[in-house]
């Protein structure tokens, strides 16, 4: 675009705001270059290893590591035939070499996601071409196992010979790629990882539900009480925030505890005539919850209840609205903004649980989490850990990003 | 203010039910916290109470043990070092951000909030997968950078709400009077705003010294830190030690509290 000088006010704003931006770049520049170290360290220390769980769960090296020259020859496979014993001669060399670096195990497990009895299946082939002097191999692998002769088998095979993968990911939400290139569901008994995610939103929306109806009272109460007396109760609310998570789980592992303190309680009471099973429940893990959760849901509403002069209320009432008019058509609405800061951040947090249901929880209480956990250690498979991660991450970022949108960054405080 | 005049007799009654619901969620939010205080001294290696008999022998265990001793070395040096550069990250961080011509501050900020937001598990696994590349998983560098990256967002609101009152002239009057940028911050700038640092400095201490999941993943044997301690003690076989553990971490919990809370009064 080319602009004549002085044609039109138009431009001449604009040239303005463009010089104005430009003398103002220095400032920026250092202002920025204060925050640059931080920005980097982060981008280094905490967004690059999130990335990597990103490649983590698409990443599929070990077909084509372990398995180059029959991914060669199956170039030319028609994909519904037996393959030839080309194939099965450069299958044979790339097991004699597995054989000999111990590298056969890992793409048997890979092949086992996919096909169930696959590992133990290429662990036997190995030995075997591992003791063969020379071929023909075809027929000794078919005879070996029928599986060797099935398409589905090479068209597994084939089809993880590329650099990425949406198994991890589509396994994540029970889904899987079936034979033809499509996607179906997978088999009923395996589908655990849509009802893992949904216990997970369950357990945080009953978790900010509680929170809200539990401290929104609080919340009022610490507006209207004298001044000594609400910092107290401010000393209450604040000082379980201080405290380490870990302990506070602790404290509810062992009051929940079937020989513990809340059970002696209720039989004290005369309210239960036998221990009632509280610890690695559904009910304890919500409590224990609630109460960590507490705080994070009551400051925000207090603060923004702090805010609203109490002469509405009264002016309200002089209006002719009876109480609970007054409350519902006046205050509730005005105390919007912190119901909503503190719920979702409330219900953000609660997403992430880990320690407090791997502690308190039952195995029916365990959050995507402690899946993501489970598969890294137990089960080491690192790329179904990292989808799970995806969706965890997904999720909690599609709240982030809601929570950015109606309340902001800046607005979080910290008591 | 606890009741206007003109409140029906219904009115009233709501009110005293409503201080009383919040007084009862007040005690559900402490005592079971501080259960554990009167368990960690019992003599009994179980937990019922009323204590039958008090005693200090899982303290004994707790400063005898050389596991227990070593991982609560572990957990202070891993403290001390997040601490450090959190808050020097953090605070230079927040400086630049409150200046009123900081660039696109609003995704700036919602990047340094991230980490406090990003469920811990993702964080640990992603660090642990990532760090492992470098050769630095079971080791206390990659403990301290991960814990570094949790800890920043808490000197950042800290001291960038410390900011928002700091009178921005008074750094121009020092360069005026010939100050130069470094002599005007740490003689005029740091002095009004240490509160705010301090205050980020202990969250950030906090916030390291308290973590499991990290820790769980990224340490072995030798890192230990002692809420990983604590948490496979629990997992296995939870002991009375554990108590005292606890009661340790809650007597500090409450001594960096109470710092924090003399810290913002002398500010307020």
């Amino acid at each position: 675009m080319t602009a004549t000088p002085g044609i039109s006010p138009d431009i001449g704003r604009i040239r303005t705001f463009v010089a104005v931006r430009r003398a103002a770049r220095p400032a920026r520049r250092a202002a920025f270059s204060l925050a640059l170290p931080l920005v980097g360290f982060l981008l280094a220390a905490f967004v690059a290893p999130i990335l990597y769980l990103l490649v983590t769960a698409v990443d599929n090296p070990e077909t084509r590591s372990v398995l180059p020259q029959t991914l060669t020859a199956l170039e030319g496979w028609d994909g519904s035939s037996t393959p030839e014993e080309p194939v099965f001669a450069a299958l044979a060399a790339d097991l004699r070499a597995a054989q000999e670096s111990s590298t056969a195990a890992l793409v048997g497990k890979r092949l086992n996601y996919e096909i169930a009895g696959m590992r133990s299946k290429v662990l036997a082939a190995a030995r075997m071409v591992a003791a063969m002097e020379a071929g023909p191999y075809r027929d000794t692998f078919l005879e070996k196992d029928g599986l060797w002769a099935a398409p589905e088998t090479w068209s597994v095979i084939r089809r993880n010979g590329a650099e990425l993968t949406p198994f991890y990911l589509l396994a994540a939400v029970d889904l899987k790629q079936s034979a033809t290139g499509g996607l179906e569901s997978v088999a009923p008994d395996q589908a655990i990882f849509l009802a893992v995610l949904g216990r997970t939103l369950l357990v945080a929306g009953m978790v900010t539900a509680f929170t809200l109806i539990l401290g929104y009272p609080v919340a009022w109460v610490l507006t209207i009480a004298p001044k000594g007396v609400a910092a107290v109760m401010l000393l209450m609310v604040l000082l379980p925030l201080w405290t380490s998570l870990l302990v506070r789980t602790t404290a509810w592992v062992v009051l929940l505890q079937s020989d513990g303190v809340i059970n002696a309680i209720l039989m004290g009471l005369h309210l239960t005539s036998e221990k009632v099973q509280l610890i690695f429940t559904r009910i304890g893990t919500v409590t224990a919850m609630t109460h960590i959760q507490l705080p994070f849901t009551i400051l925000p509403i207090w603060s923004v209840m702090r805010s609203i002069p109490a002469t509405q209320l009264r002016a309200a009432r002089s209006l002719g609205a009876g109480p609970v008019s007054a409350f519902w058509r006046i205050y509730a609405p005005q105390t919007l903004p912190g119901v909503v800061a503190g719920c979702l951040m409330t219900f953000i947090l609660s997403l992430g649980y880990y320690i407090t249901p791997a502690l308190v929880g039952g195995p029916q209480d365990q959050m995507v989490s402690n899946f993501i956990s489970t598969y890294i250690n137990r089960d080491l498979n690192w790329g179904l850990a990292a989808a799970l991660g995806v969706v965890l991450l997904v999720v909690t970022m599609a709240i982030y990003g809601l929570f950015l949108r109606l309340v902001g960054a800046d607005k979080i405080r910290l008591g | 203010m606890w009741l206007p005049s003109y409140a029906t007799p219904a009115e009233r009654l709501m009110r005293v039910l409503v201080v009383a619901f919040a007084a009862a969620i007040l005690l559900f939010l402490i005592a079971p916290i501080f259960i554990i205080v009167p368990l960690s001294f019992s003599q009994d290696p179980f937990f019922t109470l009323p204590v039958r008999e008090y005693s200090l022998r899982w303290y004994e265990d707790l400063f005898g043990n050389p596991r227990w001793l070593d991982a609560m070395l572990n957990s202070a040096l891993a403290a001390v070092l997040t601490t450090i550069l959190a808050t020097t990250l953090g605070t230079l961080a927040a400086l630049g951000i409150a200046r009123p011509d900081f660039p696109a501050r609003r995704v700036v900020m919602a990047l340094l909030i991230s980490p406090m937001i990003v469920p811990v598990v993702i964080v640990a696994v992603g660090s642990y997968l990532f760090f492992g590349q470098f050769g630095l998983t079971n080791t206390r560098a990659g403990l301290v950078l991960a814990h570094t990256a949790l800890a920043t967002p808490f000197v950042v609101i800290t001291v960038t709400a410390t900011l928002s009152t700091y009178d921005t002239n008074l750094t121009r009057a020092a360069h005026s009077l010939g100050a130069s940028g470094a002599s005007a911050f740490f003689r005029v700038t740091l002095p009004m705003i240490l509160p705010g640092v301090i205050s980020g400095a202990i969250f950030a201490f906090a916030t390291s010294f308290d973590e499991v999941v990290v820790a769980l993943f990224l340490t072995a044997a030798e890192q230990r830190t002692l809420p990983v301690q604590m948490f496979s003690g629990i997992r296995d076989q939870i002991n009375p030690t554990i108590m005292a553990a606890a009661t340790m971490l809650l007597a500090l919990s409450v001594c960096l509290f109470a710092a924090l809370a003399l810290l913002t009064r002398k500010r307020g």
